[in-house]
């Protein structure tokens, strides 16, 4: 059902840096709040192709019927091209069996994300980004169906009624079809300010609609950016210097040249790389180097050089995020209780592993690969290439898992500056260990909060955060006065009710490591920081942790909903058997509101059973709710996952862990039940994508406070710490 | 020197070195990109396959091993009884995400159903355990070996 994308379309001119102008407070949606561009106006330069109805960027309807839907945003699994098509295909009132996708082609012009201006896709924005833009397009591309068809019978167009892909004249019982109407609804001009539909007489919003992408998954079908198969191909795989920032010294590569099927080695400043006519010979090539590396400034750097910098530097005055109250006052006023949680760096370990296939043909180059960002892989390329963007193209690709490692482009420039050796066309496929050793990292972080309590109730919380700026990097327009609003993002604006609040943020930089975004992203570090000393708090007060909650809850009732209904779901408040303990978490996450409950037995060596998981989710309206429950059960796993086992070291400046003997991922034998409970709501749509990675970590964290005692403070789990204690 | 395999059903013959895993010949060599790369080591499960109906992992089986072997690959599971009920019931329960492991998956949760045909909760974790799923469709894989168990019985 998908075919593959159209040529590159031409680059648009559009100045991030004008667009960005603005105040960047409270998150992703109100930090973008743009003109709204080109792309989301039902104005777009129409497709011109003979016999095809192309009102906008997003919709293609040709003679037949069949109907095109250009996907703006990625396929990784989230379930993206079906919300997309869901929603184009409500207000079109399209004939949904008649639907074809397509990826798109680069184009921020016509494609970007509203709310980074970029192509690209994350950060859970892509339904909240795209609800009214698509909306618009499918209702305006269904007005002027309409309008054809009336023109044809000579009626009212308000006397016309479309659905299914066809166009009604009740009163004379006439109807033509989309297909029929396409030639004479490509000659008018797309009318202004179209009213959408009302959600109460949505026919396909709302329902557990099959995904568009599944049916090619089951059978092999469906072709990745590491399946690209270019005729003339040739396979290449490459090391990297295993310490940051290092260069090759030398390379020994007789032995390697004598192994059958190994046709080239690249040598660079940073990498080496073996060509082959398969990965086999490319990988025992790699293997018979003799690489020797120029290790440079980083070779002494640990982990333990790591966190002394970032502790320090979480000891200074950080830029004040958001101040309510009086913070100073709060924090004299009662009892004070003061902590510290920190957070390990992180690798995607995406299944699939990093991969580019390359075509450099010296006036032009193509590119093959799966990735996030689709404008800024054509741009970094022609950047690599040494050429023009508009000598770029790229094929975009189903992808098999992104989780924020896509967002980069740094595995397409690596390839093309191998490919640029190469005659003819390179597949560049990363080894597992490569992958890992030469992640994008998410960051660690290091998280200050002080809070007073008198007769039970919080009266100041301060909390700051002391950590990477991701944002400064990946979007320099974004980060202003110092503040990265991803690394603040669900602490500066909290549910809590605090009478006494600041949040402060420290950029801190780790030497030597590069940071950049992590399914979750800043949330996870700040819903875990609050979330449990939240539960410290409350056991200072001597209350149950979701009673505590509660209290302070009185001005979101949403996110007050989602805790109760989880607590109730989780049988909160249930005696249980002794070391299992349940463990709550809230987070108003991507204008999602959610609550976990973890249930979780910690066995005498320190050992976690996962018993049982609750979530409650109020998302507002589901687009399709079958793909919301499984982003959930899904971003359990995932937070799960890193709470457990989550921890990339570093030793002499290079990456410890390697593949998943050491990099450890929850298998099935270790599942909890996973209970999503989703919440009827007609509410704007939240984000879904990173919400459910969020929540697990910190209720198992206060699931295992509640079962042992042990106020764990860092991530992942320390089972010593949390082993049965010897009676003396 | 050519070498001969039967994969799904039919004849295949190439040239590849005796060591290089059944993993590379089937994606680089034959263009049979549905078994998929993900650690190389056996840790993952992406590139299993079935040899006389038995899950293997690909990335560590020489192609020398699997000569005159039947060899089944997500591409060819589904002309099998059990093959056919296992894509279905995954396509039912909607048990994929981004699906890359979700070849491995099938072939896995196929070769248990063919040996297994009502296996319990521990029976699936001991047959599943190996494969890795980073999007965490655990839950679904679960209930969807089950959903295609019930199945086969009706």
């Amino acid at each position: 059902m998908l075919v593959a994308a159209s040529p590159a379309n031409k680059p648009s001119g559009l100045s991030r840096r004008n667009l960005l102008a603005g105040a960047f407070v409270g998150g992703f949606m109100f930090a973008f709040q743009l003109p709204v561009r080109a792309a989301n106006e039902p104005t777009q330069p129409p497709d011109t192709t003979e016999g095809k109805f192309a009102p906008n960027a997003f919709i293609r309807i040709d003679t037949t019927g069949k109907t095109t839907l250009v996907m703006p945003q990625v396929e990784m699994g989230q379930g993206i091209y079906t919300a997309i098509a869901m929603i184009l295909a409500e207000e079109l009132d399209a004939d949904y069996a008649q639907i074809t996708l397509q990826h798109a082609p680069p184009s921020d012009k016509l494609y970007g994300n509203p709310i980074f201006i970029i192509q690209a896709t994350g950060g859970s924005t892509s339904v909240r980004a795209f609800w009214k833009p698509l909306r618009n397009a499918g209702a305006t591309a269904r007005a002027m169906l309409v309008q054809a068809a009336a023109e044809q019978w000579q009626v009212e167009p308000a006397n016309c009624t479309a659905s299914n892909g066809q166009v009604m004249h009740a009163a004379s019982g006439r109807k033509l079809s989309y297909g029929e109407l396409c030639d004479a609804a490509g000659k008018l001009t797309p009318p202004k300010d179209v009213a959408l539909k009302d959600p109460k007489d949505f026919s396909v919003i709302g329902k557990p609609l099959k995904r568009f992408d599944t049916p090619d998954k089951v059978n092999g079908k469906t072709i990745y950016g590491i399946d690209a198969m270019v005729p003339g191909m040739t396979f290449a795989t490459l090391a990297q210097c295993p310490v940051f920032g290092g260069k090759l010294a030398k390379v020994d590569d007789r032995a390697a040249k004598k192994i059958p099927g190994v046709r080239q080695i690249v040598v660079l400043d940073d990498l080496v790389a073996v060509v082959g006519d398969h990965m086999w010979a490319a990988r025992s090539g790699l293997e018979a180097l003799d690489i020797t590396w120029d290790e440079g400034p980083n070779a002494k750097i640990s982990s333990k050089d790591i966190w002394a910098h970032l502790r320090a530097a979480s000891e200074t005055d950080g830029v004040i995020a958001k101040s309510v109250g009086d913070i100073a006052k709060g924090l004299a006023t009662g009892e004070r209780i003061d902590a510290s949680y920190e957070m390990p760096f992180l690798a995607h370990a995406t299944m699939e592993p990093l991969n580019c296939t390359v075509h450099f043909k010296g006036d032009s180059c193509e590119v093959w690969t799966g990735t996030q960002i689709m404008s800024r892989v054509q741009s970094e390329a022609a950047k690599a290439a040494g050429l023009p963007i508009d000598k770029v193209t790229v094929n975009q690709h189903m992808i098999g898992g992104g989780f924020g490692r896509r967002l980069e482009p740094d595995m397409v420039v690596a390839a093309v500056r191998i490919a640029k050796q190469v005659n003819g066309p390179v597949k560049v496929v990363w080894t597992r260990e490569e992958d890992i050793q030469h992640d994008i990292y998410r960051p660690v972080y290091r998280d200050n909060i002080s809070a007073t309590l008198s007769n039970g109730k919080v009266v100041g919380f301060k909390y700051k955060i002391a950590g990477s700026a991701v944002i400064a990097r990946w979007l320099p327009p974004a980060f202003q006065k110092g503040i990265d609003i991803d690394a603040i993002d669900s602490a500066a604006d909290q549910p809590y009710d605090f009478p006494h609040f600041q949040c402060e943020y420290v950029r801190v930089e780790p030497p030597a490591v590069p940071t950049g975004f992590w399914r979750g992203v800043g949330p996870n570090n700040n819903v875990f920081a609050i979330e449990s000393f939240m539960d410290e708090l409350a056991r200072k007060a001597g209350k149950d942790p979701v009673v505590f909650r509660r209290e302070l809850l009185g001005k979101a009732p949403r996110m007050l909903a989602a805790l109760n209904l989880a607590a109730e779901k989780a049988n909160w408040g249930q005696p249980l058997p002794a070391r299992v303990g349940r463990g709550v978490s809230i987070q108003p996450t991507f204008d999602t509101s959610i609550a976990t409950v973890v249930e979780a037995e910690i066995d005498s060596q320190g050992e976690i059973r996962l018993r049982q998981v609750n979530v409650a989710v109020d998302t507002g309206i589901a687009v399709n709710p079958d793909t919301i429950m499984a982003q959930i059960e899904g971003g359990i796993v995932f937070g799960l996952t890193a709470a457990l086992y989550g921890d990339i070291t570093i030793e002499k400046g290079r990456v410890q862990q390697s593949n998943f003997h050491d990099y450890r991922m929850l298998r099935i034998d270790q599942m909890p039940k996973i209970n999503v409970h989703l919440i009827k709501s007609g509410e704007a749509p939240g984000g879904i994508g990173e919400c459910g990675v969020i929540g697990g970590p910190p209720a198992l964290r206060n699931a295992i406070y509640a079962a042992t005692g042990v106020a764990l403070r860092r991530m992942p789990i320390d089972r010593d710490a949390i082993a049965e204690r010897k009676k003396s | 020197m050519a070498t001969n395999l039967t994969i799904n059903g039919e004849q295949k013959s190439f040239d590849a070195p005796d060591d290089m895993p059944l993993l590379w010949v089937l994606r680089d060599i034959l263009g049979m990109t549905g078994t998929k790369f993900g650690c190389g080591v056996a840790l993952c499960g992406a590139c299993t396959v079935h040899v006389d109906g038995k899950a293997v992992r690909s990335c560590l089986l020489p192609v020398s091993a699997v000569s005159g072997r039947a060899i089944t690959t997500i591409e060819g599971v589904g002309t099998t009884p059990v093959g056919a009920k296992v894509q279905k019931a995954w396509l039912d329960l909607e048990v994929i995400q981004c699906g890359y492991c979700q070849s491995g998956q099938i072939m896995s949760a196929a070769a248990l159903l063919a040996s297994t045909p009502t296996p319990d909760d521990s029976d699936i974790d001991a047959a599943m355990a190996g494969n890795i799923c980073r999007c965490g469709t655990y839950v679904r894989v679960r209930e969807a070996i089950k959903h295609a168990a019930s199945e086969r019985q009706t």
